[in-house]
């Protein structure tokens, strides 16, 4: 095995061994298990089981009201409120409903009251309004003889699909919401990534610098076969960890209906829609679902993917080679260093505010053009574009100048750190850095 | 010759670390590399181990100049030492052998062969964090030898080593250089430099300013000083005879006069008739001449 690769293999053996990276790279899908586990347990969870109330219609404008899993509708008609509220203190029921007369028709609102001493749960109150306020409306429907079937002919329902012009593409009214998904969770990852291994790398060169093993190993290697050889096998564990990510969190998902039988699609609409809103039918909601799936089939994921890895790569390599760089710098004192590391930190959060802020607004504008070509920012912005079918030649230009600067950064990162790693006792700033990339070997 | 610096610089920015150096170390020595802190060695010696090349003359190893093959003859073994602490001592021990060429086979024939010898074969799953410091030096020690090299570099090895290994390890650096292997051997203990090293070379400021044999440097800084001890009192002429350095009743330091022989004392003794039970030639102390040296070449630079 050559030099390199020798280097690379402990740089990633070590780590990948590693408790911290084991935890880390189990535990996260784990969260995402409970994370979801409690999402849907939550949405099944009956508040307090099911209430037993007794409905007093003075004005009898309500017919029976079908009982649910939450509450159990009894009919009060014939007894006074002062009777029924005894039956609550003698816990023969939960609560009592009087529905006060509703006066004119004209009254866009009408309050019913709810006697107990329990509060009752938004949940199950919101349950309640949107039942009471149907059986209104049937009954104002029937008081004003009006005819159902012409009344439902009136409800349309709008959306816009959006139509390319020039592409064969067929966009559908999917594809932003798709695109931004996609583009957003692409942009996190590689924003996270470079971040995270990117400082990895760079603990790791000051390690190696503070506890002097590095005298050691410059008498077998060249300083640049060591420092690119921390960077690849760094950024193999960060590879390795996505795809674990991606793996693990694809089983979790899919374990998730087993765990729990799935969400209830009535519980869910009666907690994330308390007003009682009229909700998609099932049926329309499951064509939608295919809609869906046909658009996410319909991304280019090959491209997609293809385009991910090189970005990462490129990114990753401009950036932790430059934290390379500035860990070879540093002495023994992590603190003076923060004044290095901040002019890299810079550029990286720069492109995730522009991505952001500027690209959910418009994906093709021409700072976003600009942000996706500049090799600093693009590993961040043009992933997030790539859902948004920017011109290939964009995407084209944006690749080939992402890996002509992963080479040039690499290099120049070579030039401080062969300097910079055998310096000691030495407070370094930008100024003196820059002198070291014109010594010669 | 297994060594040969042929009039090297190195600068870096405005400072000149090594200026104009030229030595040689022959094969099979024990060569110490003397100088100040701050004179120049470890520019040296980083050029020699190929961590960084001269800005012009040339280094030649074992007649070859210095090349990408050139560190898997040499061990170095710097002052500023360090393993990585969370690595297994076996593994670490591989590691550094095959990155000094050694393929996988080689390595643990090699490292089965030191642990051995140092009586640590049970240190191999042991991490490094969970050896004490002079069990690391021992480590340290048969990474930089593992490999066999030709030529080994050690720079101040005996630092942080307690009498018991310092003799081990002093032991295994003859056994080494028994078996052929030539040392530059970096200090500033003077009487290590006098037990062990044939030859030296002592750079100031960057400069060469004094190399050679031990015995013959000290013979060349020899000041004709005689030690003197007598059973009964001196002659109470003698100073007057001779140019005394120092005397009490029974013993005395006297400096000859070039033209004289230490024989002319003796039978200036004899003749007087004084016992002497003891007569010395005093050598100057290598701590004597490295100082000598390094003030008449410069001024001090920081201790």
């Amino acid at each position: 095995m050559s030099k390199l690769g020798l280097i690379i293999r402990r740089e990633y053996l070590t780590r990948v061994t590693k408790k911290s990276f084991i935890i880390g790279t189990l535990l996260a899908p784990l969260g995402l298990l409970v994370y979801m586990l409690v999402i849907v347990g939550l949405t099944k969870y009956e508040s307090g089981g099911q209430l037993t109330v007794a409905l007093l219609d003075e004005a009898g404008m309500l017919k029976q009201i079908p009982d649910d899993k939450a509450v159990r509708y009894v009919s009060g008609t014939g007894k006074t409120l002062d009777q029924l509220k005894e039956e609550v203190k003698e816990k023969k029921i939960d609560g009592v409903l009087r529905i006060p007369p509703l006066g004119s028709f004209q009254k866009k609102e009408h309050t019913i009251f709810y006697y107990s001493d329990d509060r009752l749960a938004p949940e199950k109150s919101g349950a309640i309004e949107g039942k009471i306020a149907d059986k209104i409306r049937d009954f104002k429907i029937d008081s004003l003889r009006i005819d159902r079937k012409s009344l439902e002919t009136l409800d349309t329902e709008v959306s816009i699909d959006p139509e390319s012009i020039s592409g064969a593409e067929d966009d559908s009214k999917y594809t932003a919401g798709i695109g931004l998904a996609i583009g957003g969770i692409m942009a996190f990852i590689m924003f996270f990534m470079v971040m995270l291994y990117g400082q990895m790398v760079m603990k790791s060169v000051m390690e190696e610098k503070t506890n002097r093993i590095v005298e050691v190993m410059m008498s077998s290697v060249r300083p640049f076969d060591l420092m690119l050889g921390k960077i690849i096998g760094a950024g193999a564990v960060g590879l390795t960890q996505v795809l674990c990510w991606v793996v693990l969190s694809g089983a979790v998902t899919m374990l998730v209906p087993l765990f729990v039988g799935g969400p209830d699609p009535a519980a869910m609409q009666g907690a994330m829609n308390p007003g009682g809103m009229p909700m998609p039918d099932p049926d329309q909601m499951q064509g939608e679902g295919m809609r869906l799936m046909a658009e996410l089939a319909k991304q280019n994921w090959g491209m997609i993917a293809f385009s991910f890895i090189i970005f990462f790569l490129g990114g990753y390599f401009i950036y932790s080679s430059l934290f390379a760089a500035i860990g070879s710098a540093m002495g023994d004192d992590l603190g003076e260093g923060q004044s290095l590391v901040l002019p890299i930190m810079i550029p990286i959060i720069l492109a995730f505010y522009i991505t952001v802020f500027a690209g959910v607004r418009n994906p093709n504008s021409g700072l976003m053009v600009f942000a996706s070509m500049f090799p600093l920012f693009s590993p961040i912005v043009m992933p997030f574009r790539m859902a948004f079918n920017p011109p290939w030649w964009q995407v084209g230009l944006s690749l080939l100048l992402v890996v002509i600067s992963a080479f040039f950064f690499v290099w120049l990162a070579g030039r401080i750190y062969r300097v910079g790693i055998l310096l000691y006792g030495k407070k370094v700033n930008l100024k003196e850095i820059s002198k070291w990339l014109f010594y010669k070997g | 010759m297994i060594l040969s610096i042929q009039d090297v610089v190195k600068s870096y920015g405005n400072y000149q670390a090594v200026n104009h150096v030229s030595f040689d170390v022959p094969k099979g020595s024990v060569f110490g590399l003397l100088g100040p802190n701050g004179a120049g060695k470890t520019s040296l010696i980083r050029m020699i181990t190929t961590i960084t090349g001269p800005d012009s003359g040339a280094i030649y190893l074992d007649g070859e100049k210095l090349n990408e093959r050139s560190p898997e003859k040499i061990g170095y073994m710097p002052e500023e030492r360090g393993l990585y602490k969370k690595m297994k001592v076996g593994e670490h021990l591989m590691y550094l052998a095959q990155l000094k060429g050694l393929t996988r086979l080689q390595a643990q024939q090699a490292i089965k062969n030191w642990f051995e010898k140092f009586d640590i074969e049970d240190w191999y799953n042991k991490k490094v964090e969970d050896l004490s410091k002079g069990m690391q030096q021992k480590i340290q020690f048969i990474a930089t030898v593992i490999h066999k090299p030709r030529l080994l570099i050690l720079d101040e090895p005996f630092t942080g080593l307690d009498p018991i290994n310092t003799t081990l390890i002093k032991d295994e650096i003859r056994q080494l250089n028994e078996s052929g292997i030539s040392i530059i051997f970096s200090t500033h203990r003077m009487e290590q430099v006098e037990e062990m090293c044939d030859n030296i070379v002592l750079i100031n400021r960057g400069k060469n300013v004094l190399q050679g044999e031990v015995q013959s440097i000290k013979n060349q800084y020899k000041q004709n000083l005689f030690q003197v001890e007598t059973d009964g009192e001196m002659p109470a002429d003698i100073l007057t005879r001779f140019q005394t350095v120092d005397h009490s009743k029974r013993t005395a330091t006297i400096q000859l006069a070039s033209d004289s022989e230490s024989n002319d004392l003796l039978r200036y003794l004899l003749d007087h008739q004084v016992r002497v039970t003891r007569f010395e030639e005093i050598l100057p102390t290598f701590n004597e001449i490295f100082i000598r040296r390094v003030e008449e070449t410069g001024e001090k630079t920081e201790k």
